[in-house]
């Protein structure tokens, strides 16, 4: 009897690490459910400029694309569109500029983040380059301009006429730390 | 057995019959006797319940009237964090596992817990566990402040004290796996001959399910925490939105574990009111392997329903949809329970002994619990509620009113089993209808609370929400005397109680009822003889 015990504390045990694995497995089975199941894309990457290029593009339709710029409340930057809204044709290359400042007096490595709504556009918005693909460094009081390139996908559904890119940006603390130590350990070479 | 036997002989002899080993040490450190450690784990929960109580008597304090008081809102944080981090790891599931301890080897026949050295174990894990939890509140910073959803980012950016919570979260996650495996173990293999598993008392079956849920949900909570502490310590992203991760994806992973976990807490519920019930009512469990069924439904749909927490984080109308539809589904299967509860009391030669009444009050209450869970499973409504004292009062109808009370039922019931003494039933009925009264002074008024807009942990609100938490804190002030008289009362009975008869309640069925009360500090060494009038459900045909 105490053999069959022991066989089942072995079972117990493997189901229990099993479902430790899987807790981290839905670290990507969320990303995959999000885009297969529910349609939205996570994946903020670049799409293929050529690929892009190709898309015919909808001279009948126009689609209103509205920006918004945020910044987390702790991140001393300002930042804003430089135009609160645009009209383009699906399939039609377009370019959009931000602003920030850093208005603090320390170098800032920041990352924004890029989210669309709808989220059932997200599909078919694609970013051919972006200032989000990178981490954006801005030295005390610096500025800088940014592109965005996009192209929205002739095949959004026809119920969807306005679009929101808004983008947040958030201080990358370990990037700032990297960047602050070794300021210091240039510092005194200097 | 053999691991069973040999410590049996270990112990000194000495002249006590029950072979108990003598001196505290041996007696309750290295026990490893399902029925001590069935005590420990009891009175271990006895001891969270009161300074979890403790915390919400903090809490309702501050609520008392508009304006801040008594604490500051940190530490009112705090409380609320920890309050529940106690409640429900400290308090109602070590609770159950403690009666499972003690009722699931005397219920199928078995001379002990499967693997008893491991049971030992997973009790003394416990201490160290909330030891470690608790001793944030004295660390410079304080407790988690987070709540006990522990959601990033908010609950990375207090001090170093969520890794203490973080590693007390492993500690009594491993503990909780090991109770049950042990379980699993004991149901599955240790069950006397001729007992059928469709011939097991509906508590056992409650927690062979939960013992499921629980192997597979813990270690899915343990990787959430283990997460949280990589990216606060160690500079992963996975919820750090500048480094690619998702806050979001948290409250994901933390309700996969988390809505489960409800059902952890509620299924021996269920278990234990189906004993109640039918002794009280002189009936067989009308719908027994109905009521099986529904248990296995609702631990399956418990899996996907988690995303009914998270309506308002912005999940796409499909989504919200499946959750919503998965939700309401549930009340099928939990509203087969209610309707079996009812109709075998229906026509039954009814008393009302404290137990019973204790079973009735989570019959009623709970429900009231479960409706309001239904109105919360309508997406848009739930935007409404979402956040708002409805959602509190909600779970503490559940959880309260339903797993507390099943627990208190499950002590006056099985009390005189364990100790050989009936307790005072006019105290017993005093401590049941006190606290039917405060304990919808505190809960109801939350209804309208949420209704009208309150939010939850919040320790200031507008004057406009005044009276209702006034009364609200009326309520917990009562609230706060009832474990006192618990205490009492089981502290009388054990000095003074009468002497109980092995049968105890007239119309028990069941094998531990077949055993002396006390029960002797070993049973079923020899695998008793299943007769079918012993058991609750001797007839599979029922």
């Amino acid at each position: 009897m105490s053999a069959v015990n022991r066989r089942w504390q072995k079972k117990g045990w493997l189901i229990a690490g099993g479902f430790f694995v899987f807790g981290f497995a839905l670290v990507p089975l969320y990303e995959i459910a999000c885009e297969h199941v529910l349609g939205i894309k996570l994946d903020q990457g670049a799409v293929d400029a050529e690929a892009a290029a190709a898309m015919a593009v909808d001279e009948s339709r126009l689609v209103t694309v509205q920006f918004l710029a945020n910044t987390k409340s702790k991140l001393p930057w300002v930042f804003s569109a430089e135009k609160v809204s645009m009209q383009v044709h699906p399939g039609q290359l377009t370019e959009a500029w931000f602003d920030a400042t850093n208005v603090s007096e320390r170098d800032i490595v920041g990352n924004a983040v890029p989210s669309v709504a709808p989220n059932s556009a997200s599909l078919y918005f694609n970013k051919t380059e972006c200032f989000c693909f990178t981490e954006q460094l801005l030295k005390a009081g610096e500025s800088k301009r940014m592109p965005v390139r996009f192209v929205v996908d002739p095949r959004l559904p026809k119920d969807i006429s306005t679009l929101t890119l808004a983008y947040t940006f958030l201080e990358n603390d370990v990037a700032t730390k990297k960047l602050a130590e070794s300021n210091q350990a240039a510092a005194p070479a200097s | 057995m053999a691991t069973h036997a040999a410590a049996g002989h270990h112990a000194d002899h000495h002249d006590d019959h029950d072979h108990k080993p003598q001196g505290f040490w041996d007696r309750w450190v290295f026990t490893t006797n399902h029925k001590d450690i069935g005590t420990l784990y009891l009175v271990f929960a006895f001891i969270m319940f009161c300074i979890g109580g403790a915390m919400s008597g903090v809490i309702r304090a501050e609520l008392m009237t508009p304006g801040l008081q008594f604490v500051d809102p940190g530490f009112f944080n705090q409380m609320t964090t920890v309050h529940a981090l106690v409640m429900i790891f400290g308090g109602v599931m070590p609770a159950f596992v403690g009666l499972a301890n003690w009722m699931i080897p005397l219920q199928i026949g078995a001379p002990d817990m499967a693997l008893p050295r491991m049971n030992n174990w997973s009790f003394w894990i416990m201490p160290f566990a909330f030891t470690v939890l608790l001793c944030t509140l004295f660390l410079p910073g304080g407790a988690p402040a987070g709540g006990w959803t522990l959601y990033p980012p908010l609950s990375l950016q207090g001090g170093s004290s969520v890794a203490f919570a973080i590693f007390a979260i492993h500690m009594m996650g491993i503990s909780s796996i090991m109770g049950a495996i042990n379980i699993i173990a004991t149901i599955l293999n240790m069950r006397a001959p001729g007992m059928d598993l469709l011939k097991m008392p509906l508590f056992v079956w409650t927690w062979l399910i939960t013992a499921f849920l629980l192997i597979a949900v813990m270690p899915v909570l343990a990787g959430a925490v283990t997460m949280l502490l990589t990216d606060k310590f160690f500079g992963t992203s996975f919820f750090n939105a500048a480094g690619g991760g998702d806050p979001v994806m948290f409250q994901h992973i933390f309700w996969f574990f988390g809505h489960p976990e409800v059902y952890i807490m509620i299924l021996p519920a269920f278990g234990v009111v189906s004993e109640i019930i039918p002794t009280f009512a002189r009936k067989p469990l009308f719908g027994y392997q109905a009521m099986v069924y529904a248990t296995a439904s609702i631990a399956f749909l418990s899996f996907i329903v988690w995303a009914h927490h998270m309506f308002t984080v912005g999940m796409p109308l499909g989504g919200e949809l499946f959750f919503m539809y998965a939700t309401m589904m549930i009340a099928v299967p939990t509203g087969v329970k209610v309707f079996n509860w009812v109709s075998t009391m229906w026509k039954g030669s009814m008393t009302f002994e404290t137990p019973m009444l204790w079973a009735i009050g989570f019959v009623i209450l709970f429900t009231i619990g479960g409706f309001s869970g239904l109105m919360l499973a309508i997406v848009p409504a739930d935007f409404q509620y979402h956040d708002t004292y409805f959602v509190v009062a909600h779970f503490h109808y559940v959880l309260v009113t339903g797993a507390l009370f099943s627990i208190i039922a499950a002590v006056y019931y099985w009390w005189p089993k364990w100790t050989g003494r009936m307790y005072s039933e006019k105290w017993g009925k005093f401590h049941f209808w006190w606290t039917i009264v405060f304990v919808n002074l505190l809960f109801f008024p939350q209804h309208f609370l949420g209704l009208a807009g309150m939010p939850r942990r919040i320790p200031d609100y507008n004057v406009a929400f005044a009276d209702w938490n006034l009364i609200s804190s009326i309520g917990a002030f009562g609230m706060l005397c009832t474990p006192v008289f618990m205490f009492l009362i089981l502290w009388h009975s054990k000095k003074h109680g009468a002497a109980a008869t092995q049968q105890v309640w007239e119309g028990a069925h069941g094998l531990e009822w077949t055993v002396p009360s006390p029960a002797p500090h070993h049973t079923f060494t020899e695998p008793p003889v299943i007769r079918a009038q012993d058991l609750a459900h001797g007839d599979p045909t029922h």
